[in-house]
């Protein structure tokens, strides 16, 4: 790609990308999507009453809804991202990871933690952080992985001279983040810091997890793939500096949003409010450099399925950071907080974007690592339009219930009143999330299919040898 | 060209040491020293009048259970019953469907009573701190005293019998197989909910309130 950098290309032995890594970990990423759905639908069912198993503690409702925000962070989001890093930054180094042991050793290791959390929360030895609810013992642990991912990654990263693609400030920036968030997040408010105090540090994680890792991964992969795609370099250097570096700033100074009108000091949830307008204008920059770099090359981002779940899941990414600036308000928060408006949110960014996201890149680059084209293009379709209004529908739906929920709270009607008032969009709210459940069904099919294609030309091609 | 700012070492010390520090400062640093006259009370600190009556109540209609799974009602047991169900909380994920945190908008105050402060949060039983995310049940920081013990073994037992469209979910696993025989996990969350907001004036808010001092004086009742 013309961006790469200038680099002379480092010696080395084996090959520049690990590619059966990248698809083990594209495996494990949607093991645990399985997982995710299955929970997301358990809880799904509770809330209609609907629950099949209702008396089962391994089954318990409670513990599946932290399986589910769990598993989605680091089963699916996190294998995904791994799986794709591990494509892009060698390929834009032209340099491996530091160590090819050391690589196989952290998935192993990632795989120990993603399970380990799942087992811990349903044995019942979750924490009281809010996703750092992987029990005390897994959390040295998660540590140590980040630190050796950092450094498998970040070697070469280092050790390449020449100026550094916009993807890799991303991605070694974040490496820094993970740690320290990680560290933070997962022993201070556990042994440490009780009460407000640790509430405002519990904030500041729970931010910096979605912010500082998952956001910075999301968009150092946009600007690799979308200029790959789109055969044409980003529009402007300028204004992925000014991205890079105001999310830098700002992202992490929200975190005290998560507890608006809690006993947290109100100048701090004011500079929280601010910063988090301010993450919206940064925002901006960022997708109008990515609309300007499309500009011009007519219907390429809706033909080609990988650019489409990218840039719808750009404007959806606006969306969201407009509802931020919004709902951060204190005039919103006394309607929403607390109400299914944030579980809306929340949806609309995990799965609406970097969901999005990662079924691009695994659009783009499962026939490359299976050596087959899709097995269907109209299933890769129906994976796409499913999932699309699936999301559409949910949020709409838990955004409007929000809003009653929160105006029969504050009108003083018995409890009953609010939650029977839920009920009609909790029921549509199942049936979004079995339409979305629909889309990743069609996706496992093709896969599966193609999968087995790519298996069947490799047999053919290795009794050509004999 | 390359700017300084896209320089290995702004990325990496500037962004992802320096930015992060920044944030932790004044997010968590600048709490702390506000703070700093306000020690972390332990468990056996925030035991209270209150709170001893609904461990003797839960004594004396538990009688068995009680027995086996805490022993004595002292000071000491009802300390450790109230982590056991502090644990029991966070495990079962009951604060990702309910808060405790009163906020004085929204007629909050008028639901559930006084706004919590920080000193309130500022103990063993608060670390981490129960603030939660979602309600999808009512607000519990005021929740010690509004309801009998018994109705909280039924209620945890199967929560439909007492409140017909809930969807909380069933804890049946908090008993040794029927709700009169509540086990140590289920006499511990059930003293956890009668702690909160246990150290109020106000405690208990709901209306047929029998004084304190009569309830000690007649405990059986
Ligand atoms: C799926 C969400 C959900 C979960 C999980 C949940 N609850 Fe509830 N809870 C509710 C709802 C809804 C109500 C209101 C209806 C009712 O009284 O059952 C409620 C009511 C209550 C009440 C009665 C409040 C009052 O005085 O009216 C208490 C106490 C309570 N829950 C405690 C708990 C505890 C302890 C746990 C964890 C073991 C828990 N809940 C888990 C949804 C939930």
């Amino acid at each position: 790609m013309s961006d790469a950098p200038t680099a002379q290309p480092a010696a080395f032995e084996g090959p520049l990308v690990e590619t059966r890594l990248v698809a083990w970990y594209f495996y494990a990423s949607l093991a645990y999507l399985w997982l995710a759905l299955a929970a997301g639908l358990l809880i799904g069912l509770q809330l209609v009453d609907g629950n099949p198993l209702p008396a089962a503690e391994w089954l318990s409702p409670g513990r599946w809804r932290m399986v589910h925000t769990n598993t989605v962070v680091y089963g699916f989001l996190a294998n995904g991202i791994f799986g794709a890093v591990h494509w892009a930054i060698p390929r834009l180094l032209l340099r491996p990871f530091l160590s090819r042991t050391l690589s196989y050793f952290v998935f192993y290791a990632w795989q120990v933690i993603a399970l380990g959390t799942v087992v811990g929360i349903l044995h019942g030895h979750a924490q009281g952080v809010e996703l750092g609810e992987s029990p005390t013992w897994i959390d040295p642990l998660v540590l140590v992985v980040w630190l050796l991912l950092a450094v498998n990654a970040a070697a070469p990263i280092l050790r390449t001279g020449g100026a550094m693609y916009v993807s890799l400030w991303y991605f070694l920036a974040a490496y820094v983040w993970m740690f320290l968030t990680t560290a933070m997040g997962n022993f201070l408010p556990e042994y440490f810091v009780a009460g407000t105090n640790g509430g405002a540090i519990q904030g500041l994680f729970l931010h910096d997890l979605v912010g500082l890792f998952i956001t910075p991964f999301g968009w150092g992969l946009m600007y690799y793939f979308v200029p790959i795609l789109l055969k044409k370099p980003i529009w402007s250097h300028s204004l992925s500096l000014i991205g890079f570096w105001g999310l830098a700033f700002f992202y992490p100074l929200n975190g005290i949003h998560h507890f608006l009108y809690s006993p947290i000091p109100m100048f701090l949830q004011h500079g929280a409010i601010v910063a988090t307008i301010a993450v919206e204008m940064v925002v901006t920059t960022v997708i109008v450099n990515f609309f300007a770099t499309v500009w011009g090359t007519g219907a390429t981002w809706y033909r080609v399925l990988p650019l489409r779940w990218f840039y719808v899941g750009m404007v959806l990414y606006f969306l969201t950071c407009v509802q931020c600036a919004i709902q951060v308000t204190l005039t919103f928060q006394q309607l929403i907080h607390f109400t299914d408006w944030v579980v809306g949110h929340a949806h609309l960014v995990m799965f609406g974007v970097f969901s999005f996201w990662l079924f691009g890149i695994m659009t783009y680059l499962f026939p490359i690592l299976l050596g087959v084209p899709w097995r269907s293009t109209a299933l890769c379709e129906w994976h796409f339009w499913l999932s699309f209004v699936g999301i559409a529908v949910m949020v709409i739906d838990l955004t409007a219930a929000g809003v009653i929920q929160g105006f029969l709270w504050g009108a003083l009607k018995p409890w009953d009143t609010a939650v029977e008032a839920s009920h009609p969009f909790w029921m549509v709210r199942l049936i979004a999330g079995v339409v979305i459940i629909a889309g990743q069904l069609c996706f496992l099919g093709n896969l599966f299919f193609t999968w087995r294609d790519g298996r069947a030309g490799a047999a053919r091609v290795d009794s050509h040898d004999a | 060209m390359m700017s300084v700012l896209e320089k290995r070492s702004a990325v990496l010390l500037g962004a992802g040491l320096g930015m992060f520090v920044l944030a932790f400062a004044s997010n968590a640093i600048v709490p702390l020293v506000m703070y700093r006259d306000l020690p972390e009370q332990t468990a056996l600190e925030v035991v209270n009048q209150n709170t001893l009556y609904q461990l003797e109540d839960l004594r004396l209609r538990y009688r068995e259970p009680f027995e086996q799974h805490v022993g004595q009602a002292t000071n000491e047991t009802c300390a450790e019953l109230l982590k056991t169900g502090r644990q029991v909380y966070v495990a079962e994920g009951c604060w990702h469907c309910h808060s405790q945190m009163v906020r004085p908008v929204s007629n909050e105050p008028l639901r559930w009573g006084p706004v919590p402060n920080s000193p309130e949060y500022q103990n063993e039983l608060q670390r981490p701190v129960m603030f939660g995310t979602r309600r999808v049940g009512p607000d519990l920081s005021r929740e010690g005293g509004r309801r009998s013990n018994d109705w909280h073994a039924v209620h945890f037992w199967q929560p439909n019998t007492v409140s017909p469209h809930t969807r909380m979910p069933r804890y049946p696993w908090l008993f040794d197989g029927s709700p009169d025989k509540p086990n140590r996990r289920g006499l511990g969350l059930i003293l956890y909910v009668q702690w909160l907001g246990s150290w109020l004036e106000s405690y208990p808010a709901y209306e047929d309130y029998v004084p304190l001092k009569q309830q000690l004086a007649n405990p059986a009742e």
